[in-house]
């Protein structure tokens, strides 16, 4: 059985997008005979060029991409530069590392809180310091360049690049090279880019790649932060895939194509500013110059940072207060009076999209997590690594838009008639989860000390109970972790559970997101609170389970 | 699961290598023929990097594919090299104890006791406490094995092997965490079960003062 395992999660990561794409191609060329296309025509990308607006929609998709990816891996590199081996380095990785399992559109919607133009940032200053006492008029949010959903995207992937960063580090030797580098005169900032700079971009390169494509083709942030007439392509998109029309489907998938062109164009594009950026790297070593003077860059990128992180938080904390807010009137920073009106009246309301999250959350968790374990199983018997076109199916998922294929995958439901099943979600859930649990399960797996399997083996222990009572126990820090990262994506999937689910299973997820248009802050507030709330519980009942079960077991703790 | 078939390598016997070659790329790095009777101990002497661990690592059926080997071990006449480690009934010490620490000392010893020796539950824990007693550790089951001091451990981990009745002992320098007081008691406990069992033993060190106090007969191998 174990022998298919590595098939097995080749077969759900690509499944599912290949299909999917094919299926997407097909209607965007008129042919989809459910729907009562039978012929081929160019008649969906006619219709798809002739909307208003479709150009700017699509520039501004491209442009998000790159810029958001530029941004925060910049801010992220030269942060390490910086800062790494400090003391105020471990202070801002405490305060990152917890953001990465907020989902997408709680971020948004904190983000959204504080900047805009009645938010909590205004609301600090005034009117102490602008003198106003009433929401200036002024477009922060929903700007027409997309500059604000650019910058929700940038906090909330600086936590993402930071930890497969810092994952990537021991691997580079960083600690030992930037010896090297220092000794040699070499400002901090300068020896770090130079010398650790390549090899550890080339182990991030591929989750960059994912921020590109997910930055360009994101729905529900874009939704919250973005630009509106017109909207991002992918937000669009979505639009015309659930219009009552169905015929309005072919556009879509073309326009799903589009969406495909357009994160490859990114794509390209970033690979052209790669050799730009390592030419002048290379002239920049090869000149000798020290750059010693490198002090305000660094309090630039430490502040840049602590800002980044801040926002984030503190926009978590804003929602936390909208949900128990009574009357708060403008420049006020804290409400008038607290109320728990806003959850008892939601509470009544959200009992069926909390349970679908949870359960989603749970069985997408539960079938990644026995598919990551099997294959590794797999691999610790084989006795062999993980080779890199392995590690390139795993980011498959991330690195292909969306829609590209959310899109085909409905029709091809649809057409199977288990379009809408509960099944159908979970499944499309596990494509998501299971690279973010692999990833996070591989490193600790691989690094187990083998000595205690051929202990146990030569003590008599067969392979099925070397895995279930040495391996497996011992990993189980590890695993819950994992699995606590997983149940946190799974809670932040927008798109796939709207499409795939047919919007029959509504989660915490979707129905916030589909609050933005409201403005109602308060239910926002509750809605979006719960969104961290989940993946919050995860990640103590991974911490405590552990530490529970092995309490009078000194050699199992951290 | 650890059925009749197969499990072959049981008894008291001899542990017979025959023209083994280990290689690292076109490095040589161990040829050797010898033969360990019950309750004798042959020590392998040389440097680190010499191959010393890679051998026992074959013998145990854990060697890297990195390596090259060849040749042909038996215990009491059984060819090693076909079956798989868990029933090859070789027992490893390591310069650690390597108790699974998730498990009580109990269950560390219970993990290895036979099933054929004892099947319920009330047996076994007498068994595991006859173990015990034998290392001077009795009452010790329940005890966290983090919390044992660095010889308690060694012992404990000996223990846990010789309850696994195996049909011969591999020593990977399994005294040189110890400190010289210590590893002079904890050394001759071995030796002394090992000649109560009437096991052989193969031990690889470079500690000149092991080879002396095993008393047998030494192989160096060069670098």
């Amino acid at each position: 059985m174990l022998r298919f395992a590595p098939h097995l999660a080749v077969l759900v990561l690509s499944a599912p997008i290949l299909c999917g794409l094919l299926a997407t191609l097909l209607p965007a060329f008129g042919y989809f005979p459910v729907l009562g296309g039978t012929e081929f025509s160019l008649d969906a990308f006619r219709m798809l060029l002739s909307q208003p607006g479709i150009l700017r929609s699509s520039l501004v998709s491209l442009a998000t991409g790159l810029v958001t990816t530029a941004v925060s891996l910049a801010l992220v590199l030269g942060f390490f530069a910086a800062w790494s081996d400090t003391r105020f380095f471990a202070r801002i990785q405490h305060l990152v590392s917890p953001l990465l399992s907020i989902p997408h559109a709680a971020a948004a919607f904190g983000f959204a809180f504080m900047i805009m133009p009645s938010g909590w940032l205004m609301r600090l200053v005034s009117p102490g310091l602008t003198g106003i006492t009433r929401p200036p008029d002024v477009l922060i949010l929903n700007d027409p360049f997309g500059l604000a959903m650019m910058a929700g995207l940038i906090v909330k992937e600086i936590p993402f690049l930071f930890l497969m960063t810092l994952a990537a580090m021991p691997q580079v030797r960083a600690v030992a090279n930037q010896r090297v580098a220092t000794a040699l005169g070499y400002g901090r900032m300068a020896g770090f880019l130079l010398v650790l700079g390549p090899p550890l971009y080339r182990q991030i390169r591929l989750a960059v790649f994912a921020v590109i494509a997910y930055a360009g083709s994101v729905v529900d942030v874009a939704l919250i932060l973005g630009p509106t007439h017109p909207a991002p392509l992918a937000v669009r998109l979505v639009g015309w895939m659930n219009d009552p029309d169905l015929t309005r489907r072919f556009m879509a998938s073309a326009g799903a194509m589009l969406q495909l062109a357009i994160s490859a164009s990114a794509l390209v594009l970033w690979l052209g500013l790669e050799r730009l950026t390592a030419g002048m790297g290379n002239a920049m070593a090869l000149s000798g110059r020290r750059r010693l003077e490198d002090r305000a860059l660094r309090y630039l990128t430490g502040a840049a940072m602590t800002v980044s992180a801040g926002l984030v938080l503190a926009g978590l904390v804003v929602l936390g207060i909208w949900s128990v807010a009574g009357y708060w009137g403008f420049p006020d920073a804290l409400p008038a009076g607290w109320t728990l009106k806003t959850w008892q009246r939601s509470l009544t309301a959200m009992g069926g999209p909390l349970l679908n999250t949870v359960t989603l959350g749970l069985f997408a968790t539960l079938g990644a997590v026995a598919i990551a374990l099997a294959c590794l199983e797999r691999e610790t018997r084989m006795d062999r690594g993980a080779t890199g076109r392995a590690l390139a199916i795993l980011y498959l998922p991330l690195i292909v838009p969306q829609p590209a294929f959310l899109f085909g995958l409905q029709m091809l439901f649809l057409a199977l008639g288990v379009s809408g099943s509960y099944g159908s979600v979970v499944l499309v859930h596990i494509v998501f989860v299971l690279p973010y649990v692999f990833l996070s399960l591989s490193d600790p797996w691989r690094a187990f000390d083998r000595r205690f399997s051929h202990c146990a083996a030569s003590l008599g222990a067969g392979r099925d109970r070397i895995f279930w009572h040495i391996r497996l126990p011992m990993l189980l820090r590890a695993v819950l972790a994992a699995a606590a990262i997983g149940f946190a994506v799974s809670i932040g999937q927008y798109l796939p559970t709207l499409l795939i689910g047919a919007g029959r299973w509504p989660t915490i997820t979707t129905e916030a997101v589909s609050l933005a248009s409201g403005g109602d802050r308060r239910v926002i507030g509750v809605y979006a609170f719960l969104q961290m709330g989940l993946p919050f519980a995860g990640f103590l009942i991974a911490t405590l389970v552990p530490v529970l079960l092995y309490r009078n077991r000194r050699g199992m703790r951290v | 699961m650890n059925g009749g078939e197969g499990r072959t390598a049981e008894g008291r016997g001899v542990l017979r290598l025959e023209k083994v070659r280990i290689a690292l790329g076109s490095r040589l790095l161990v040829a050797l023929d010898a033969a360990i009777g019950p309750g004798e101990v042959l020590t392998l002497m040389g440097p680190s990097g010499s191959g010393k661990s890679s051998l026992l690592a074959f013998i145990a059926g854990f060697l890297d594919p990195v390596f090259a080997a060849s040749g042909s071990v038996t215990l009491g006449g059984t060819d090693l090299l076909s079956l798989p480690p868990e029933r090859r009934n070789i027992g490893l010490l390591f310069q650690d104890a390597l108790l699974f620490p998730h498990m009580s000392v109990g269950g560390n010893l219970a993990f290895a006791l036979r099933r054929e020796r004892a099947r319920d539950a009330a047996t076994r824990q007498r068994l595991v406490e006859a173990a015990l007693v034998e290392a001077g550790l009795s009452g010790m089951a329940e005890r966290d094995p983090a919390t044992l001091s660095g010889g308690q451990q060694s012992r404990v981990a000996l223990m846990r092997v010789l309850l696994a009745e195996p049909g011969a002992l591999l020593l990977d320098e399994p005294f040189s965490r110890l400190d010289a007081e210590l590893r002079q008691q904890i050394r001759e406990f071995v030796f002394m079960e090992a000649r109560k069992r009437q096991l052989p033993v193969l031990m690889v060190t470079h500690d000149p003062s092991d080879a002396e106090a095993a008393g047998g007969r030494v192989v160096e191998l060069g670098a």
